[in-house]
């Protein structure tokens, strides 16, 4: 059963699409990031959600209630936001029980309601400071005590982690991530950060300009991206300009004659092969070799990265590709990958055909 | 060493100066207070003795007691009504956007442009005219100088009230509404409690405004019917004596005490 449901939304500002006919279901439990560049309308998407900003066009439903048209406060939702938005005029307790008091909870009820859901951001000891007596963790937190113990039908985040240190926000998020299993919190989150997305998500929504591009599982996402938006948002890849010239068969711009692997989805003629620099591999000189997609080149750039180098090549046919060696040996080894990497060293670029993904050329 | 001295200078060259500005403020009144227990009729340093006749003569010189009734009442009926009009125009300013918005603005602050006594020449002529036409009586009528009273306040208030809304971070005001507030409750709870400081300021600085407000109120005043400004400069106009000096003093130390209430409440030094 679906918790969220968007159908066909849209805002539309005068001549300005901000959400172009978004289509989504978010199931019971299940958390879902909405992913994208700013200015993509994933915020305008979660705001509309919430109710505070009025849909130009289709329906959202939460459980099997159509709350197109309900104001914020009649939507059973609980957000926290960017900036934590927390009252500065209550204590941390008054803060929490705001949500209890407007629903009419009876008093003897709210107090012990309050504490349980401090308890579970443990600030259970911090109830009579002021929000500004806390650091940004901690009020963090009782943004998120607050949107939780109202018992929302959907739990909304938009950027929660933004505002903190990049230490704080692993913290943060692995904390994020494990309340939201143990209540089974139907959970719609905003990000920029893909890596926060990839990491906390069950599925992702990728948007692009108000249309979501793909919605898909973190690693549907990256093994399978839908276009090459995607490829290019979310992680990095080397994109091929060409043709296809025949079933499996891809002729890049500069005559690089590419096997990968048809399944016939793809697009006939003109296409992209993107591939990922972490699926090719290096060979050190530039022996002709056997087996598909070998291509001599030179060292361009070297980038040292610790748990990995990043390698530029110049091929012959004039591209350029990255390729990823995972730095796995220790330095001493003759295979670490340091070793025979210079600008101007000549080198072979391998890659089997599974790694090549065709896709449609970008909009130009 | 070298860098410490200079260090050491340049802090007791900040305190000397910041001691001359405050002499050059404080100094009248500290005269004035001074003054005020000078034996002498006529002012003459350094007085032959000291006395509080001048205080008793205050009360006894019964056009200061009602002046200071008059100018407290317009201070207060002007503070409110100003208030509670310029807090809604500093609503409509900041929140919302229409046509003329920029023109409102500036509209409800030219009071702070225009001179008093021009406005109060302008005001005069304007409520014999509507007497005129009307014939309803505004010129030398407590309501008459309360409207008057009122542009005056207007200003500071919007500028205040503006300021603190400005500073109120909007997504506060979702979250009350995402946790079931209505947009009433939203603002009842969350908003005004947020603007609050901007409030009191506001209603500080209109009550002051009014209350020590001479050239506007000049011709909108009539015989029985002064502020005590005014009654303090009609007794200057034939009389120079120390009364004047007590007087002040009492209208000094009366604002001084406000101000210290309000502080309590609100911290000005963060509103003004």
């Amino acid at each position: 059963m679906s918790q969220v449901s968007l159908r066909r939304l849209a805002k539309r500002f005068g001549s300005f699409t901000a959400v172009d006919d978004v289509d989504l279901d978010v199931r019971e439990g299940e958390l879902v990031a909405l992913l994208g560049p700013s200015g993509c309308g994933k915020t305008t998407t979660l705001r509309m959600i919430a109710g505070f900003i009025a849909a130009s066009g289709g329906r959202i439903l939460i459980g099997d209630q159509d709350v197109t048209d309900l104001p914020p406060y009649r939507r059973n939702t609980g957000m926290v936001f960017q900036g934590y938005a927390l009252f500065p005029h209550m204590t941390v307790n008054q803060n929490v029980a705001f949500g209890l008091e407007m629903r009419k909870v009876p008093r003897a009820e709210i107090g012990p309601r309050v504490a349980e859901a401090l308890r579970l951001v443990q600030l259970d000891h911090l109830g009579e400071r002021m929000p500004r007596q806390l650091s940004g963790g901690q009020q963090q937190r009782v943004a998120l005590a607050r949107a939780l113990v109202i018992r929302p039908e959907v739990f909304l985040l938009d950027e929660p982690l933004s505002n903190l240190d990049a230490k704080l926000r692993l913290t943060v998020r692995v904390e994020i991530r494990q309340l939201q299993q143990a209540l089974g919190l139907t959970t719609v989150f905003v990000t920029h950060d893909q890596e926060e997305a990839l990491t906390l998500a069950d599925r992702l929504v990728v948007m692009s300009q108000g249309k979501v591009q793909q919605i898909g599982t973190p690693t549907e996402l990256y093994e399978r991206p839908a276009n090459h938006f995607v490829a290019d948002f979310i992680g990095r890849s080397n994109f091929l300009a060409g043709t296809v010239s025949a079933p499996g068969r891809f002729r890049s711009r500069g005559g690089l004659d590419i096997a990968f692997a048809d399944d016939g989805a793809g697009p006939r003629g003109e296409g992209v092969l993107a591939i990922r620099p972490e699926k090719a591999s290096l060979e050190a000189g530039t022996d002709a070799g056997t087996g598909a997609n070998r291509f001599p080149g030179t060292v361009v750039f070297v980038t040292y990265l610790g748990a990995a180098t990043e390698v530029r090549v110049r091929l012959a046919s004039g591209e350029e590709v990255t390729v990823t060696r995972h730095n796995a040996t220790p330095l001493d080894d003759p295979r670490h990958a340091a070793g025979d990497l210079a600008p101007g060293n000549p080198v072979t670029v391998v890659w089997p055909p599974a790694a090549g993904l065709l896709l449609a050329p970008p909009p130009a | 060493m070298t860098i410490d001295i200079a260090r050491h200078w340049r802090r007791w060259a900040l305190h000397a100066v910041v001691v001359l500005v405050y002499l050059f403020i404080l100094t009248p009144v500290i005269f004035i207070g001074w003054i005020s227990f000078f034996s002498n009729e006529i002012i003459a340093f350094p007085p032959d003795g000291y006395t509080l006749r001048w205080f008793s003569n205050v009360w006894e010189q019964r056009v200061f007691a009602r002046g200071f009734v008059m100018s407290l009442q317009v201070a207060f009926i002007s503070m409110l009504i100003g208030v509670s009009l310029g807090t809604l125009a500093a609503i409509a300013i900041v929140r919302y956007r229409f046509p003329g918005r920029d023109t409102l603005n500036m509209l409800l602050l030219s009071p702070l442009i225009v001179p008093g006594i021009v406005a109060g020449t302008a005001l005069y002529i304007f409520y014999i005219q509507i007497d005129n036409y009307l014939e309803w009586r505004l010129q030398a009528t407590l309501e008459g100088l309360v409207l008057a009273h009122v542009m005056l306040t207007i200003p500071w208030t919007v500028r205040l009230v503006s300021a603190s809304l400005v500073g109120i971070d909007r997504s506060v005001e979702d979250a009350a509404m995402n946790l079931g507030a209505n947009r009433w409750t939203t603002f009842r709870r969350v908003t005004f409690p947020m603007m609050r400081a901007g409030l009191v300021a506001a209603a500080l600085f209109s009550f002051i405004t009014s209350f020590e407000n001479l050239e506007l109120s000049l011709l909108l005043v009539g015989p029985g019917r002064t502020t005590l400004p005014i009654a303090i400069l009609q007794y200057l106009e034939f009389k120079v004596d120390p009364t004047i000096a007590a007087v002040s003093l009492i209208q000094i130390v009366l604002i001084g005490v406000l101000m210290l209430i309000t502080d309590r409440f609100v911290k000005l030094s963060r509103v003004v």
